[in-house]
C-alpha cells in the first residue's frame, strides 16, 4: 500500500512541476512532510541540501531520497518513475505537434499566471524552511553571512554548503 | 554527423554525473556538446527545445534528454539518453540516503547539517529574490503575493494553487484581448 501511495505522490509532483526545483519545495513539503510524514522537516531541508551537493535534478534525488528511506531500492525506483512518467508522456506528445505548440497562444497565456506564481511559491518556500533552520542568534547572524556571501561574493551553492556546515561544527557540536 | 546509441548514452550520462545545481545548469552544456562540438542540431532547434521544456511539467534536464535523444536517435534514442541523464544521480543518491540515515546520529554530523539548513533557507531566498525582480510590475506582483499568501499563511494545497495560477493567467489574457479589441 505505502509503495502504491508513494508512486502515486510523485506521480502528482511530476504533473505540475514547472520552473525547476526550488519553486517545487512547497508542493513536496505537503505530499511528504505534513500529509504522509515520510521525513522530519529537519531532514526535508537536510535532503535538499544534499540534492544541490550531489549532481542531477533536485525532483530526481529528491524522489531517490525519500523512495529510498520508505521502501528501499524499488522505492527509490518506483518514486524516480513516478515523477518523471507524466512530464515525459507530455514531451512526447508535443514533440510531434512542436510548431503548433510553440505558437499556441493559450499556452502563453497560462504561462502568464504560472510564472509570477512560482516566485510567490519559491518565497513560500523560504517562509516555511526559515522557521525550522532559523532558531536561535546563531543562525540568523549565520544567515546574515551567508547572504552577504551570495551577493557580494558570488560563491557556487556548493561552497557555501560546505561552509555552513563547518560552521555548524565549530558552533554548535 | 551522426551519433551511435553509445555516445548519445554517454553524453547524457555525463550530464547527469556533472552538473551540480539542477537542470537549468545543464543546458550550456548540452548547447556546447551537441550544437557547438558535434553539430548534429541546429541553435534554432535547440531553443525551441528548451521553450518547449520550460513549457511543460517536469525536469528540463529529463524533458531535453527526451526531446533531443527522439530527434537524434527515435524512441531508443530517447530511452537511452533520459537513462544516461538520471542514473548518476538515482545511484549517488542511493548511496547517500544509506550513508545519511546512518550518520545523522552522530553529533558532529547533525552539527554540519544544522549549519548546512541555514544556508539551504539562503540559497531559496537568493533564487526567490532573482527571480522576483523580474516579475515587480503589476499583475506579476498580484499573483506571486497571492501564490505566497494562499499557499505559506492560509494552507492551501499547492497542487491547486499551481492550477489556479494558470488559470488566472489564462482568464486575464483573454480578458486583455477583448479590451484591446473593443
Amino acid at each position: 500500500m505505502m509503495i502504491i501511495s508513494l508512486f502515486i505522490a510523485f506521480l502528482m509532483i511530476g504533473m505540475v512541476s514547472f520552473g525547476g526545483g526550488y519553486a517545487m519545495l512547497p508542493l513536496f513539503e505537503r505530499i511528504i512532510v505534513i500529509e504522509n510524514a515520510w521525513l522530519s522537516r529537519d531532514m526535508f531541508i537536510d535532503m535538499i541540501a544534499l540534492s544541490q551537493i550531489t549532481p542531477g535534478p533536485i525532483a530526481v534525488n529528491s524522489a531517490t531520497f525519500i523512495g529510498y528511506q520508505i521502501a528501499g531500492v524499488s522505492g527509490a525506483l518506483l518514486s524516480t518513475l513516478g515523477v518523471m512518467s507524466i512530464p515525459l508522456v507530455l514531451v512526447s506528445i508535443v514533440s510531434k505537434y512542436k510548431t503548433q505548440f510553440l505558437k499556441s497562444q493559450t499556452v502563453q497565456a497560462i504561462f502568464t499566471g504560472l510564472r509570477p506564481a512560482l516566485v510567490g511559491l519559491i518565497m513560500a518556500s523560504v517562509f516555511s524552511v526559515a522557521q525550522t533552520a532559523l532558531l536561535d542568534w546563531m543562525s540568523l547572524i549565520l544567515f546574515g553571512i551567508i547572504l552577504v556571501v551570495l551577493f557580494k561574493l558570488k560563491w557556487h551553492p556548493i561552497y557555501v554548503i560546505l561552509l555552513s556546515g563547518i560552521i555548524g561544527i565549530i558552533v554548535y557540536a | 554527423m551522426v551519433i551511435s546509441y553509445p555516445q548519445l548514452f554517454i553524453v547524457f550520462l555525463k550530464l547527469g554525473a556533472f552538473t551540480f545545481g539542477g537542470g537549468y545548469a545543464m543546458i550550456p552544456i548540452i548547447e556546447r556538446e551537441l550544437v557547438h562540438q558535434a553539430k548534429l542540431i541546429t541553435q534554432d532547434d535547440f531553443y525551441d527545445t528548451i521553450v518547449i521544456c520550460q513549457s511543460l511539467p517536469g525536469m528540463i534536464a529529463v524533458n531535453m534528454a527526451v526531446l533531443l535523444g527522439s530527434k537524434l536517435k527515435g524512441v531508443k534514442g530517447a530511452f537511452l539518453s533520459v537513462l544516461g541523464v538520471t542514473l548518476p544521480s538515482f545511484i549517488i543518491i542511493l548511496v547517500i540516503a544509506t550513508l545519511f540515515f546512518q550518520a545523522i546520529e552522530n553529533p558532529l554530523v547533525l552539527a554540519f547539517f544544522k549549519g548546512v539548513r541555514v544556508s539551504v533557507v539562503a540559497l531559496i531566498f537568493v533564487a526567490g529574490i532573482k527571480l522576483l525582480r523580474r516579475n515587480m510590475h503589476g499583475f506579476g506582483f498580484f499573483i506571486a503575493t497571492l501564490t505566497f499568501a494562499l499557499v505559506a499563511v492560509y494552507f492551501v494545497h499547492p497542487f491547486l494553487v499551481i492550477l489556479i495560477m494558470g488559470f488566472l493567467g489564462y482568464i486575464i489574457t483573454q480578458i486583455n484581448k477583448s479590451g484591446e479589441s473593443l
